[in-house]
């Protein structure tokens, strides 16, 4: 059980790191739309698992994302900050649910897991293109950028979501 | 004793956290200043590795229109050569070069972000080197920034650190190319001083100040200008001859006596402080 958990999430690791260089950061929708749906590896992740090597394991998909895209540590910090608050947003989200022996992000509603995706995105994304533009006197560009690649990241993670879902029994 | 042991062991994710973000957050913040971090760039060999295979796939489908790009580009160095006035047979002494050209090929190009960085396929074995000019048929394109041994990153002209000396066509008017970030297609002129009469559609080209890239090498048009807030120098757009978004065949620019200038100038400098 553990084993297979194990490889599916190496797995998942090489396969949206592999998806994201080479197919969506060469998009460039409208010229600057390149969503990120490597955020997908934090929203799959068990929920019961270690929390310190879930943060050491996003920090490393963070990198690996900044090593091919030349964008030196941003990715890494924005997706440590997300993987140390995902507790957080699945506590505000899922509430008492969370607490059952029995509890699966397959068996929530449709609107918990948007909630609970869209946060993950906004809070990645601003402290990204925070980290990016690097200066508050661009706070009108930093929303705009957070707002509409936070928008194609999350129409195209929950196209992803559903494609490759487990089937509810 | 026992109460720090108790506080790390209550506190170890947020401390890890905190540990991961000032890890990255450092290589950022030392990477703000001019050059790029040594280690995070995609012209190492797992990365450029990567993109070398998926530009050796993607790269069959742009064939026909390379070379179309390559034969016009042909075409007009002909009609150079044949028009110009040596007839005789050119003597070509090694002694007498100013430029070597390296020809290579993008694997990635990168034109959303604030900082864009280009990869290419030619590196350390190809002798290339830190501060290299790359060039396309069109125009420039930016300046080599780190290599591997396969593998170079180029600092694009769409860098917001991006500082390149460039001047008006048939002018000695000179000025620094800079890029506000907004647009892909537009780069910025400036202290060029308000005194040039400069029109829209004016050619811009390199400069001869920099030891980097051969004087008259196109850049792009004016496209729009005004003045700055000092009211005594222009504020340039320039629109580019490149297509920022289309390139594949680029040239690298090697001046030998590079090395030459710049102790030159060294000691001119250092020799003024005394």
């Amino acid at each position: 059980m553990i084993n297979t958990n194990f490889f599916i999430n190496i797995l998942r690791f090489t396969l949206l790191v592999l998806v994201q260089v080479l197919v969506f950061n060469r998009l460039n929708f409208f010229g600057f739309i390149n969503p990120m749906v490597y955020i997908l590896f934090l929203y799959w992740y068990p929920i019961k698992e270690n929390r310190a090597t879930f943060i050491g394991l996003s920090f490393l998909l963070g990198l690996f994302i900044d090593f091919f895209s030349d964008t030196m540590a941003i990715n890494a910090a924005a997706t440590v900050t997300i993987a140390y608050l995902r507790p957080v947003i699945m506590n505000f989200v899922f509430g008492v649910n969370l607490e059952f022996q029995s509890f699966k992000l397959g068996n929530t509603t449709k609107v918990q897991q948007i909630t609970f995706l869209a946060l993950l995105i906004v809070v990645h994304h601003f402290v990204f293109f925070t980290l990016e533009i690097f200066s508050f006197t661009n706070l009108l560009l930093i929303l705009k950028k957070a707002l509409a690649i936070g928008l194609a990241t999350l129409i195209l993670c929950l196209l992803f979501s559903t494609l490759f879902s487990v089937k509810k029994e | 004793m026992r109460q720090i042991i108790n506080f790390l062991i209550r506190y170890k994710t947020f401390l890890l956290y905190i540990f991961f973000m000032i890890i990255s957050l450092s290589f950022t913040i030392q990477s703000h200043s001019f050059h790029q971090s040594k280690f995070f760039n995609s012209s190492n060999w797992v990365t450029g590795g990567i993109f070398q295979t998926s530009y050796n796939i993607t790269s069959y489908f742009d064939l026909k229109s390379e070379n179309q790009k390559l034969v016009n580009d042909n075409k007009r160095l002909r009609h150079i050569l044949y028009n110009s006035k040596i007839k005789d047979t050119v003597r070509i002494d090694s002694s007498n070069i100013n430029y070597t050209v390296i020809s290579g090929q993008v694997i990635k190009n990168n034109y959303a972000d604030q900082r864009n960085y280009i990869t290419i396929n030619k590196g350390k074995k190809d002798s290339i080197k830190q501060d290299m000019g790359v060039i396309t048929d069109k125009g420039i394109l930016g300046i080599v920034e780190n290599t591997s041994n396969k593998y170079a990153s180029v600092q694009s002209v769409l860098n917001e650190h991006s500082n390149i000396n460039a001047k008006i066509k048939n002018t000695d008017h000179f000025g620094s190319l800079i890029w506000n970030t907004e647009h892909y297609n537009t780069v910025q002129l400036i202290d060029i001083p308000r005194l040039v009469p400069i029109t829209i559609g004016d050619t811009i080209v390199t400069g001869a100040m920099s030891s980097i890239f051969p004087e008259n090498i196109p850049i792009g048009t004016i496209k729009k200008f005004d003045l700055d807030d000092s009211k005594s120098f222009y504020y340039i757009n320039v629109s580019l001859f490149n297509d920022m978004t289309n390139i594949k065949n680029v040239y690298i620019i090697n001046n030998p006596n590079r090395e030459e200038i710049l102790k030159l100038e060294q000691e001119t400098i250092s020799n003024d402080q005394y």
